[in-house]
Order: C-alpha cells, then sequence, then structure tokens
C-alpha cells in the first residue's frame, strides 16, 4: 500500500499532463478517441485481406479445401487457448494498474508476454513444417502430388494473414516490455494508467483477429 | 523546405523579425526538425508540398511538350509513359492529399478552435517524417527505374512490367500512415480541444470541411494500404490474388484501389471546399448562407464517397447491375456539392464583395469546379461513360475538379493565410497577375482538352492522329501559361519573405479566432484561452471592419 500511496502523491502534481490540455480527463479522453480510431483502421486493413480470402476461396474451393488439411488443427486449437488466456491476463493487468497494485501489475504484464512468447514459439513450429514440406506462398510452392491444382494460393493468405497477425503480436509485446518497464518505475496508478488500458485494447484486437483467423484458415469444411 | 523562412529569419538579422513568435522562438534548424508545434509543422508541411507541386508541374510541363508534336517529339514512348505516370504519383500522393490538411490544416485548426495545439503533437510530427521518407522513397524509386504503369498501378501489367514498382508502392504505402495520423489527430482535436463556448455549430466550416476529411482518411487509407501490400507480394512471390495466369482477379485490384482511391479524391476537394467557405465570406463581408447545410454537406460527401467507387469500372466487366447502382449513388453526390455551391453564390449576393487575391482564386474555384463538377455527371452516367472512358474527356475532367477546384482553393488559402502564417503581406498587384494568368492558363489547357476528348483522343497515348494537333498546340500553350503564373507567384511570395513583417493581425478584418491573435502568431497561439460567443461568421458585429 505503501506504493499505492507514493504514486498518488506523485500524481497530484499531474506529471504525466502535457501542456495543451487543461486535465487529466481531458488528455485520456483525446487519447482514448485517437486509440479507437486507430483500432478501426487495423479492422480495416485486416479486412483487405479477409475479402481477398473470402473471394479467393469462393473461386477455389476445391484447393482451399484440399490445401487446409496440411494445418495442424491440435496446434492452431492450443494457440488460441494460448491467446484467449493471454487477453485474461491483460484484463487483469488493466485492473491492477486501476487499483494501484504495482506488483499485480507487474505479475500479469510478464504472465502476458510468457503467452504471447508461446503463441509465436508454436506458430514458428508450424511454420517450419510447412517449410519443409515446401508449402509456401506463391513461386516458393514446391509441395508434390496435390490432387487439385491452386492449393499455392492457400499458403500465399495463410503466410500473409499470420504473418501479419504475427508482427502484431511482436509489436504487442514490444509495447509490453515498454509497460513493464514503466510499472517498474511506478508511472502507474489510479489517476495516470491510460498506456496500459490502450496497449490492452490493441491486444484485445489482435486476439479478435485470430479468433477470426483460426476457423477461417484450420477448419474449411 | 523550413530553412527558407529560417534563413529569412536569420540572414536579415532580428531587426525584421518582427516579436517573439512561433517563427522566431526558438531559434535554430534543430528546434524546428525536433518541434511539435502544429503551426512549424504546418509549414515545414507546406514548403515541403510546394517542392513536390514544383516536381509534378515540371512533369507536366515535360508531358505538354512531348505531346506538342506528333510523332517524333522530344521523349521515347517508355520515357513518356514514365513522366505521365510520375506526374500523376507525384501530385496525388506528395502534393495534393497532403496540401491542404497536412499544411494549412495543421496550421489554422487548432487556432480556428482556440486551441493550443492538436492532440497529439508528437504524433503529428511523426506524421510529417513518414511523408518525408515516404517522399524520399519515391524519389528513389524514380531515379532507379521509374514506373510506367500509370497512377492507377493496374494490374495485371503492374505485376509483370519493370522498373521500380515495388519501391514506388512502398512509398505509397508509407505516405499512407503520415495520411492517417493526420486524420487522427484532427478528429481527436475538434473533439477534445474546443475553447468555451465553441460548440460544433460555432465552427467555422474549414474545421467541418477538414473533419469530414479526416473520416475518409481513417477509413479508406487502410485498403489502400493493405492493396499496395498485396500488389508488392505479388510482384515478389507471385502469390496469384490479383494475376489471372495463376487464378487471380485484376478486376479485383481495380475493386480495391477505387475503394481508397475514389473516397480519396474527396480527400483532395474537401478541404479546397472548406477553404472557399472562409474565403467567400470574408470578401463577400456577409455571413456565410447555409451554414448548417454546408456543414453537413461536407459530412454527407465523406459517407456517400465510400459507396461510388464502381463508377470508375463501368468497362471493367463488373455487373450492369452493379454498374447502375454504383452510377445512381454517384448522381447523389452531386446534391451536397451543389447544395454548397448555391450556398456560396447566396452568400456573395448583395454582399460588398472586395476582389483581392484570395477571392479572385475563390471565385476561379467557383467557375472551374462548376464545371469540373457537372461534367463528373456525364462520365457518371453509363451511356455516356462507354464513349467517353479513358479519353481526354476524363483528364479534363479530373484537372477541372482537382487543379480548377482544389489547387484554385489552394492558392486562395495560401493568400489568405500567408499574412498570418509569415507575419508579411505579398504584393496584391502581381497577385492579381498571378491569378490571371493561371485562370486563363488552366482554362486553355484543359477547355481544348475536354474538345479532344469528346472526339476520341485516348488518355496516356503517346501518338496522336493529325485531327487531334491543333488542339494539343493550343493545351501546350495553355500550360506555358501556367507555368509561368507559378513562377510569377513564387517570385512575390519569396520576395514577401525578406521584407520587414508588415502584416497587421487581421488584415482582411475577417472573423475567426485564427485573425484574433497576432500575424504570426506567438508559439502558444493565444495571450489568453478565447471564450467563444457567437458563430465564427459575424461580420455584421465587425462594424465596418478593417
Amino acid at each position: 500500500m505503501s506504493d499505492s500511496a507514493a504514486t498518488l502523491g506523485h500524481g497530484a502534481h499531474e506529471p504525466f499532463l502535457q501542456h495543451h490540455f487543461e486535465s487529466p480527463e481531458q488528455q485520456a479522453d483525446a487519447s482514448r478517441i485517437g486509440m479507437w480510431l486507430f483500432l478501426v483502421t487495423e479492422i480495416l486493413l485486416f479486412g483487405g485481406l479477409f475479402v481477398g480470402f473470402a473471394l479467393m476461396q469462393s473461386r477455389h474451393p476445391e484447393a482451399f479445401l484440399h490445401a487446409h488439411h496440411h494445418l495442424d488443427r491440435t496446434l492452431g486449437f492450443i494457440n488460441t487457448v494460448v491467446l484467449l488466456t493471454s487477453s485474461f491476463t491483460m484484463v487483469l493487468a488493466v485492473r491492477s494498474a486501476q487499483t494501484n497494485d504495482r506488483r499485480r501489475l507487474i505479475v500479469f504484464l510478464l504472465l502476458t508476454i510468457v503467452c504471447a512468447g508461446i503463441f509465436l514459439g508454436i506458430k514458428c513450429v508450424e511454420y517450419s513444417h510447412k517449410f519443409h514440406e515446401g508449402l509456401l506462398p506463391g513461386s516458393f510452392y514446391s509441395h508434390r502430388g496435390d490432387p487439385v491444382p491452386g492449393e499455392f494460393m492457400f499458403f500465399s493468405f495463410y503466410f500473409m494473414m499470420t504473418g501479419l497477425h504475427g508482427i502484431h503480436i511482436l509489436a504487442g509485446m514490444g509495447l509490453m516490455c515498454w509497460l513493464l518497464r514503466r510499472a517498474v518505475r511506478g508511472d502507474f496508478s489510479s489517476r495516470y494508467n491510460t498506456p496500459v488500458d490502450f496497449v490492452g485494447l490493441y491486444w484485445h484486437l489482435v486476439d479478435v483477429i485470430w479468433i477470426y483467423l483460426f476457423p477461417l484458415l484450420y477448419l474449411i469444411r | 523546405m523550413p530553412e527558407d523562412a529560417i534563413a529569412t529569419q536569420t540572414g536579415e538579422g532580428a531587426a525584421n523579425s518582427g516579436p517573439a513568435n512561433y517563427l522566431n522562438e526558438p531559434r535554430g534548424l534543430w528546434s524546428w526538425l525536433t518541434t511539435v508545434d502544429h503551426k512549424r509543422i504546418g509549414v515545414m508541411y507546406l514548403f515541403s508540398v510546394l517542392f513536390a507541386f514544383l516536381l509534378g508541374g515540371i512533369f507536366a510541363i515535360l508531358i505538354r511538350v512531348q505531346l506538342l508534336h506528333s510523332g517524333g517529339g522530344i521523349m521515347k514512348p517508355e520515357t513518356y509513359n514514365k513522366i505521365f505516370t510520375l506526374h500523376g504519383v507525384v501530385m496525388i500522393f506528395l502534393f495534393i492529399i497532403p496540401s491542404i490538411p497536412a499544411a494549412f490544416g495543421n496550421f489554422v485548426l487548432p487556432l480556428m478552435l482556440g486551441a493550443k495545439d492538436v492532440a497529439f503533437p508528437r504524433l503529428n510530427l511523426a506524421s510529417y517524417y513518414i511523408y518525408v521518407v515516404g517522399a524520399l522513397l519515391g524519389i528513389a524509386a524514380m531515379v532507379t527505374g521509374g514506373l510506367d504503369t500509370g497512377w492507377t498501378l493496374y494490374t495485371p501489367y503492374s505485376t509483370s512490367t519493370n522498373g521500380s514498382v515495388s519501391l514506388m508502392t512502398l512509398a505509397a504505402f508509407i505516405l499512407g500512415f503520415s495520411s492517417i495520423f493526420t486524420g487522427i489527430n484532427f478528429i481527436a482535436t475538434v473533439h477534445k480541444l474546443r475553447a468555451p463556448g465553441m460548440t460544433w455549430f460555432r465552427m467555422p466550416l474549414f474545421v467541418w470541411g477538414i473533419y469530414s476529411t479526416a473520416i475518409i482518411q481513417i477509413l479508406a487509407t487502410p485498403v489502400l494500404g493493405i492493396t499496395l501490400l498485396l500488389l508488392i507480394m505479388e510482384r515478389m512471390f507471385h502469390i496469384g490474388i490479383f494475376d489471372p495466369k495463376l487464378g487471380g482477379d485484376p478486376v479485383l485490384f481495380q475493386h480495391f484501389f477505387w475503394f481508397y482511391s475514389h473516397p480519396a479524391v474527396y480527400i483532395m476537394i474537401l478541404p479546397g471546399m472548406a477553404i472557399i467557405s472562409e474565403v467567400i465570406p470574408a470578401f463577400s463581408r456577409k455571413n456565410i448562407f447555409g451554414y448548417k447545410a454546408i456543414a453537413y454537406s461536407s459530412v454527407a460527401i465523406a459517407l456517400v464517397s465510400f459507396l461510388v467507387w464502381g463508377h470508375h469500372m463501368f468497362v471493367s466487366g463488373q455487373s450492369q447491375f452493379a454498374s447502375a447502382i454504383f452510377s445512381f449513388l454517384t448522381f447523389l453526390v452531386a446534391i451536397p456539392s451543389g447544395v454548397k455551391m448555391f450556398n456560396w453564390l447566396a452568400t456573395m449576393y448583395k454582399g460588398s464583395i472586395s476582389l483581392e487575391a484570395p477571392m479572385l482564386f475563390a471565385i476561379s474555384f467557383l467557375l472551374l469546379f462548376a464545371i469540373g463538377g457537372l461534367t463528373g455527371l456525364f462520365l457518371g452516367a453509363l451511356s455516356v461513360d462507354v464513349h467517353l472512358h479513358d479519353t481526354y474527356f476524363v483528364v479534363a475532367h479530373f484537372h477541372f475538379v482537382m487543379m480548377g477546384g482544389t489547387v484554385m482553393a489552394f492558392l486562395a488559402g495560401l493568400h489568405y493565410w500567408w499574412p498570418k502564417m509569415f507575419g508579411r503581406m505579398y504584393s496584391e498587384r502581381w497577385a492579381r497577375v498571378a491569378a490571371a494568368l493561371v485562370f486563363v492558363g488552366f482554362n486553355v489547357t484543359f477547355l481544348s482538352q475536354f474538345l479532344m476528348g469528346s472526339q476520341g483522343m485516348p488518355r496516356r497515348y503517346y501518338n496522336y492522329l493529325p485531327q487531334y494537333h491543333p488542339m494539343h498546340v493550343v493545351s501546350t500553350i495553355g500550360s506555358w501559361f501556367l507555368g509561368v503564373g507559378f513562377l510569377v507567384m513564387a517570385g512575390y511570395l519569396a520576395v514577401s519573405l525578406r521584407k520587414k513583417m508588415d502584416a497587421p493581425a487581421n488584415p482582411w478584418g475577417a472573423t475567426g479566432l485564427e485573425w484574433q491573435t497576432s500575424s504570426p502568431p506567438p508559439t502558444h497561439n493565444f495571450e489568453q484561452v478565447p471564450v467563444v460567443t457567437h458563430g465564427p461568421y459575424e461580420y455584421s458585429l465587425m462594424g465596418a471592419g478593417k
């Protein structure tokens, strides 16, 4: 509790209030608008890929169906569980920041980073299997004995979609390391925790995108 | 580049740089490069887009000189393809999209709202440097092979041609982030940083226009981003999505591309309309007619803009039904545009009009945009478009809207806010000369292209039949008038920068908060936070004005 008292006392000077805002509330509201708009742009960025996938799948349904059998559903499922867990620990981290609980904030941030690491680790295992079998995008596709032509296009989308998603996971891990440093320094309190809140929002979006990617890529019927 | 302004500051000494203001406080190049002041970022953007305008203009003059003669000319067909592509890419991605929002929006919008800065000043500076990186990559692409696809980058040609297509595409991808950051900044600023008493319907219409633009920047640009990324992947890995040989769909690229690029032409014109809504009441000395109608029509244009992209694709093989719907929706855009036109005219009616340089450009806008807008309806009509598609009629229409519209409005804004930005008046006499040259030159250049187009001259062709020769000659001569007009303008604006600061706080006797602070404004914009008690164009309250 002495920690939180210290941060509260610190917060009275509003050390994180930028000069062009009148109050911390105004600053937080403006940032919140900015953050949600950023999330909208992320959805539209992935949206283009989803539209492309839907269209190409409707043009080549057989090829997509056969190609997706090369994916490992078990690993995909484990990764889904891992990512959902990480969203849960992220929520707990946000909650801890709001209740001035610095120790739990640090623990939950660490847990989230670990989950993200496990996700990427499993993804690497999956990728290396595909590399071995020659299941690569576009002209690099070298898998033999496909029953229907055109399976390379499925893997074009598989690598682009999971790759772009993976880059977002990496970025999220970077952001959480930054939060961790600031949390250790004692920057966050019930009065000031916008960065934790926003990285949380971002992380949930990355999670939601995977929730769509998993059935789309792994569970084609 | 901002160095010009600094050079004037330091070179001429403190004597003519006036009291402490955002230009001279703090001093030094480093303070400019690391500034988070929206005014300085606006000025850096202004000089950058002017440089891009010069570059694109040189390409334009080269195109016109080539077309002076059929056959030979000054360059090879391959070079010609590269030059018209670079003209389009530079003018669109480096000049016109960032021009008004990033230069004037950054400078004036916080002042108009009575704010100290935009909501995210560091993001604002980041957007400028992203713009610079994108521009440098674009220039690198031009130097290392150029590209010959046209600015539309249509597949499958763009995935099979040589040249620096991938590098230029990457540049456009990066420039998109700059545009998105600017849009996010303006929306958050308008929502949260208005001065006390500045209600939504007391905001100047410039702010409404920029706000609507920001909506499009945020919703459309990411789609362009993913499209360009897919194009790069197609070129590098042959992923198959756009290449018909691999089972892909080149028309899908057109859909993706226009889903961004049609709204993008409203990113270009809405800020222009926003400037006109400021200049017309200021020089008619009258409250704007139909304030709310103009405000809402900006938002309406922003929303409808997302539903009309298919009118670029009437002959692409998309379904006839889709084409009919897109044609109908395209006509809808004419309604909010017409609302604006008639409201501006009604504002001028019985006003006491003074024809200073900004107003001359604004009136040019009204005349030229009317033609550009109406010819857009010809092209939106299915049966007519089949004949006019890919002719000079389209080129002329586009330039009437973009140059007759946006560039004229840009020039109106440049002359309107120049004294505020730099604290100096330019030569009014020379400004009128430039306005006349630009107006006449523009019409000679592009009216002739309407005629050629309706007679069937296809766009982007290196060569043409003898029957089009006279019109091409007229068009090229017009382009020289335009060029001279811009050189004159560059001359008197540069001269004004070397003078002592002589602009009063409110040289035009205009309303609006930006005129209540000194010219140029102090670093923190206002000595005291202004309190707003009435609408933005209450010229009756101003008395005799200046």
